[in-house]
């Protein structure tokens, strides 16, 4: 007996009656949902052509980080194609322009430039994503805490944030940098503090305080169900739509701020994109106009590519999150 | 064995004045009894009932709850009074105050299904196994008329009727078993024909599991079909208590007469005169400093107000009939 | 008789296109209104009794087409009217009271101004000077203080918003005003008020009024006949009287008696069962049949014919019969 009082009335008394409903059918019809609240969701995302094409370009990196140890492991021999190490024995004279071999050219130092292209994905996806949840979890956990409680201690952080937020933030990791050996994950954990605590807090912030007014965060209460309940049961899952928004934002932030990083020859990585051109420019073929493009475009390209691909994806999932976007109509 | 309460005197804080959204007030409600408190918007009457079930604090006065079993009292005395409640024992409050809000739309969580709205209470108690809630929660969309209820389950609120969801705020609130709950104009929003069924369900269910209500309401007629006495509020104060058909039939207050007389009526051909009453409603802000003015606070709208309703302070509640209190000099 | 007519709504009907196919929100809607007359719009939320308002005042959505049916004011047809002639034509001899005022009245100028520029827009006041003076003896037909027309939305209360609004819709001399809901969102102290105010407003002058509204006691004091809408159709239409205390559509008779009594006699309440219909892909038969008591096998298959007692229509199979208990 979990209730005080039990209904004086039976049920039955009120007609309508659906036994042989079980713990099977709750689990199905709980799954049912996901599946249809899913199918929903993608049928909204198809909708909007450029998330598809977003999808597309992330799915076309994914495949690139993926081919990178197949093909050492198979078709590319160790000495003439690793990223770092390798050298290029067949060409004559370095850098060498896209050939049959290889097909983006050799970079300065010998090195085959798809390699290095295919190998930085990996890390720049690992950066991104990190950077992106580190943002989105400090962010969400930051704007709702100081939203639903107020007072000091949402002074507080909106004191911090107007901070991290006057910082300039490539300066500040330069000097950082410059300061301590940064590899990739502490890199990506600064990039996520600096947003978490930032200008993304004070957006989630503000989502949060609309919601925090709603009349069924009052019913939780009425319910019984404390702070924790309701920032995590009520609040925040009302603040993923722009959380997910601003993680799409982090990753390209991320990638940009860790190509200029790697550019000024300031990180400790083995290979990235921004190194790749970081090497073409001590070497002064940046100067060289087009001649040498393979050494700038393949790099260049594919920052720019990854990076409006996450924006566009961020914009067309706000579009499934967001039910003021969807249609009300069912 | 009553419940009692005084709520007394409620100020919302203010840089330099204050708003008396409640001021003073006292009253009591029997064990099974419907109250419901009358009022235009502004009265104060949602506060009262946000008041008694602690999503605001009093700023002086009590309100005592003598509930039918109470296992957290200590001290001899069965009455609580939720503003000293904490933890544990403030849930055990929430397990038998209970509420339902006006806006069938916007007190349900959007991205939660009808399970999980109308378990919460449950699950944020910890009450029972997954399975034992399902059960629950199917028993009581059962008895609200939600039928079968495994078809509502895995519903999100906006894929119901405006009535379907307002009888998923009745099994919310009803599903953990309380005592009593506040009906914060739970009909008001909704179609005329869906509103008949929800009032029939709120009284079948008040008979059926003895529960106390407090019905907010600015419509006179749906209070009389709901409660057994109608408190009426004027600015923050009670003017008129008595039991449903004596206050209707028989209107001591002034302000009273003057709501009554302006309902209008589904009677074609039927002429009512205007209501006698003067001016707008204002709103009671005032200074710090100097608190209300003393004297009657429907003084400046009142049809039959004298100098003495001038002179003195806001009249105290007199028993004019037996269970019918008013507060006015000249009734 | 017939130059008394001012408006004839003959055959409307409306659609609106979502995702899931047509909407059919208005289906042959058939009414006429005299001049000073008051007509009543009675239905439930989704009924269609906005659109029908929304047609004629031309506010229809984007996504919103007249699939058949001409409005007729004054002799010309609104619907086949180009664009440019229609929205002079429209403030002029048919205006509207808006359910929100607080959504109609522009927050950043003072109330005043708004309506001069109402004016103004459509050429009635000539000189500045003019305009205000028109103004200030709508404020006063309204029964507001002519002093208040420099003041900003925000510093009138409901009921002086609701007046301003009226004096609005009343400022280019119109034939026909539609108010709908007008007193939703009032108080019953005010909206005994304002009722009492539109009334005389329409009794000194030829005013014919359109009122909107689902509650049945407002419809009842301040109308002299009634159309009752259901499911996008019109299903009963008579005066005022004879539609609220005989009804002859089971629809009609659901509403009047789900309407609890505020003094007298207390009736139980009846409570009107099942949900509106689809109006995506409706049933052959009456659309109110699945909820009617009264409902045999041939209002399930096939639409009801019209049924005329002097005057007093409705659309049923088995209309209640004229002194039916």
């Amino acid at each position: 007996m979990i209730f005080r009082r039990q209904m004086s009335a039976p049920p039955p008394a009120y007609g309508g009656d659906d036994s042989g409903f079980g713990r099977a059918g709750f689990l199905l019809g709980r799954l049912a949902l996901a599946a249809r609240s899913f199918r929903q969701g993608w049928n909204i995302f198809v909708e909007s052509r450029l998330g598809v094409i977003s999808l597309l370009i992330i799915g076309l990196f994914a495949l690139m980080a993926f081919s990178h140890p197949v093909l050492m492991a198979t078709v590319w021999d160790q000495a003439t194609y690793d990223p770092v190490t390798g050298y290029a024995f067949d060409q004559v004279e370095q850098p060498a322009p896209p050939s049959w071999r290889h097909p983006l050219g050799t970079d300065p130092l010998g090195r085959d430039v798809l390699s290095q292209l295919l190998y930085s994905t990996r890390s720049e996806f690992v950066l991104g994503i990190t950077a992106a949840l580190v943002t989105v979890g400090i962010a969400t956990v930051v704007g709702a805490v100081s939203a639903y409680f107020g007072g000091l201690l949402d002074a507080f952080f909106m004191r911090l944030a107007d901070l991290v937020i006057a910082l300039p933030s490539i300066s500040l990791l330069i000097v950082l940098s410059a300061l301590f050996n940064l590899n990739l994950f502490y890199i990506a954990l600064i990039i996520g503090v600096l947003g978490g605590f930032g200008g993304t807090a004070i957006i989630l912030k503000s989502q949060a305080l609309t919601v925090k007014v709603k009349p069924f965060i009052e019913a939780a209460r009425v319910a019984g169900g404390g702070h924790f309940h309701i920032i995590f049961a009520h609040i925040v899952p009302h603040l993923m739509p722009l959380s997910l928004l601003y993680m799409m934002f982090t990753v390209t932030n991320a990638i940009f701020a860790e190509a200029v990083l790697s550019f000024l020859g300031l990180l400790d990585l083995r290979m990235s994109w921004g190194i790749m051109i970081h090497t073409a420019n001590t070497g002064g073929y940046l100067l060289g106009g087009t001649k040498y493009w393979w050494l700038v475009l393949p790099a260049g390209a594919s920052i720019t590519l990854l990076c409006s691909a996450f924006y566009l994806a961020g914009r067309a999932l706000d579009e499934v999150v967001n039910p003021r976007l969807r249609r009300r109509s069912d | 064995m009553t419940k009692r309460f005084a709520v007394s005197k409620n100020l919302f804080l203010r840089p330099s004045s204050f708003i008396h959204a409640v001021d003073d007030v006292s009253f009591q409600l029997r064990r099974g009894e419907s109250l419901g408190v009358v009022g235009e918007s502004g009265c104060g009457k949602t506060t009262v009932g946000k008041l008694l079930v602690k999503l605001i604090e009093p700023d002086d006065g009590r309100i005592l709850f003598r509930f039918a079993s109470n296992p957290v009292s200590s001290h001899g005395d069965p009455a609580v009074d939720p503003s000293l409640l904490r933890g544990t024992a403030l849930k055990d409050f929430r397990s038998r105050a209970q509420m339902i809000f006006q806006d069938p739309y916007e007190s349900m969580n959007p991205r939660r299904t009808i399970y999980d709205i109308v378990s919460e209470p449950l699950s944020v108690q910890g009450r029972g196994s997954v399975m034992d809630r399902v059960n629950r929660v199917r028993e009581i969309l059962t008895s609200v008329g939600l039928a079968p209820a495994s078809d509502f389950l895995f519903r999100h609120p906006h894929e119901l009727s405006g009535g379907q969801r307002q009888r998923v705020a009745i099994a919310r609130a009803l599903v953990i078993g309380p005592e009593f709950v506040v009906a914060d104009e739970p009909t008001s929003m909704l179609d005329v024909s869906s509103r008949a069924g929800i009032m029939l369900l709120m009284q079948q269910l008040a008979q059926d599991l003895e529960i106390s209500y407090l019905h907010i309401t600015h419509d006179l007629a749906v209070a009389r079909y709901m409660c057994d006495r109608i408190a009426v509020m004027y600015l923050g104060k009670i003017v008129e208590v008595g039991e449903t058909e004596e206050l209707l039939h028989n209107p001591l207050h002034p302000y009273t007469k003057a709501l009554l007389s302006a309902v209008p009526l589904p009677n074609p051909g039927h002429r009512r005169p205007p209501p006698d009453i003067h001016g707008d409603l204002a709103l009671p802000i005032v200074s710090a400093s100097s608190g209300p003015p003393p004297r009657c606070r429907f003084y400046d709208r009142c049809p039959m107000a004298t100098d003495r309703c001038r002179e003195n302070p806001h009249p105290a509640s007199e028993e004019k009939a037996p269970g019918h209190l008013v507060a006015c000099y000249e009734a | 008789m017939a130059s008394d007519t001012v408006l004839e709504v003959k055959d409307l009907s409306l659609t609106y296109q979502i995702r899931q196919g047509e909407v059919k929100a208005v289906q042959d809607v058939n009414f006429r209104l005299d001049r000073g007359q008051s007509l009543g719009l009675v239905g439930e939320s989704g009924c269609g009794k906005s659109s029908v308002a929304n047609c004629l005042m031309g506010l229809l959505p984007d996504n919103a087409r007249v699939s058949n049916g001409q409005v007729i004011l004054g002799g010309h047809d609104l619907l086949a009217m180009p664009e440019e002639t229609l929205r002079h034509y429209r403030w002029n001899r048919i205006a509207m009271v808006f359910q929100a005022a607080m959504n109609v009245l522009d927050p950043v100028y003072r109330v005043g101004h708004q309506i001069v520029e109402a004016i103004e827009a459509h050429g009635i006041g000539s000189a500045e000077a003019d305009s205000r003076a028109r103004v200030a003896e709508l404020f006063r037909k309204v029964g507001l203080d002519p002093q208040l027309m420099d003041r900003y939305p925000h510093e009138f209360s409901g009921g002086m918003r609701q007046r301003a609004v009226i004096a609005m819709a009343l400022s280019c001399d119109p034939d026909v005003i539609i108010a709908d809901e007008p007193t939703t969102a009032l108080d019953v102290i005010m909206q005994d008020r304002i009722l009492r105010e539109l009334k005389g407003i329409q009794g000194d002058t030829d005013l014919a009024v359109i009122y909107i509204s689902h509650d049945i006691a407002v419809i009842a004091e301040v109308t002299d006949s009634v159309a009752v809408m259901y499911a996008g159709r019109l299903v009963e239409l008579g005066s005022t009287a004879e539609v609220l205390t005989s009804p002859m559509h089971h629809y009609t008779a659901a509403l009047t008696s789900s309407f609890p009594s505020l003094l007298g006699e207390k009736r139980p309440l009846t409570v009107l069962g099942g949900e509106p219909p689809d109006l995506v892909s409706p049933d052959p038969g009456c659309p109110f049949a699945p909820r009617c008591p009264a409902a045999t096998e041939v209002c399930r298959a096939e639409p009801p014919p019209a049924v005329n007692r002097g005057g007093h229509w409705a659309t049923c199979w088995h209309p209640n019969s004229l002194h039916s208990e």
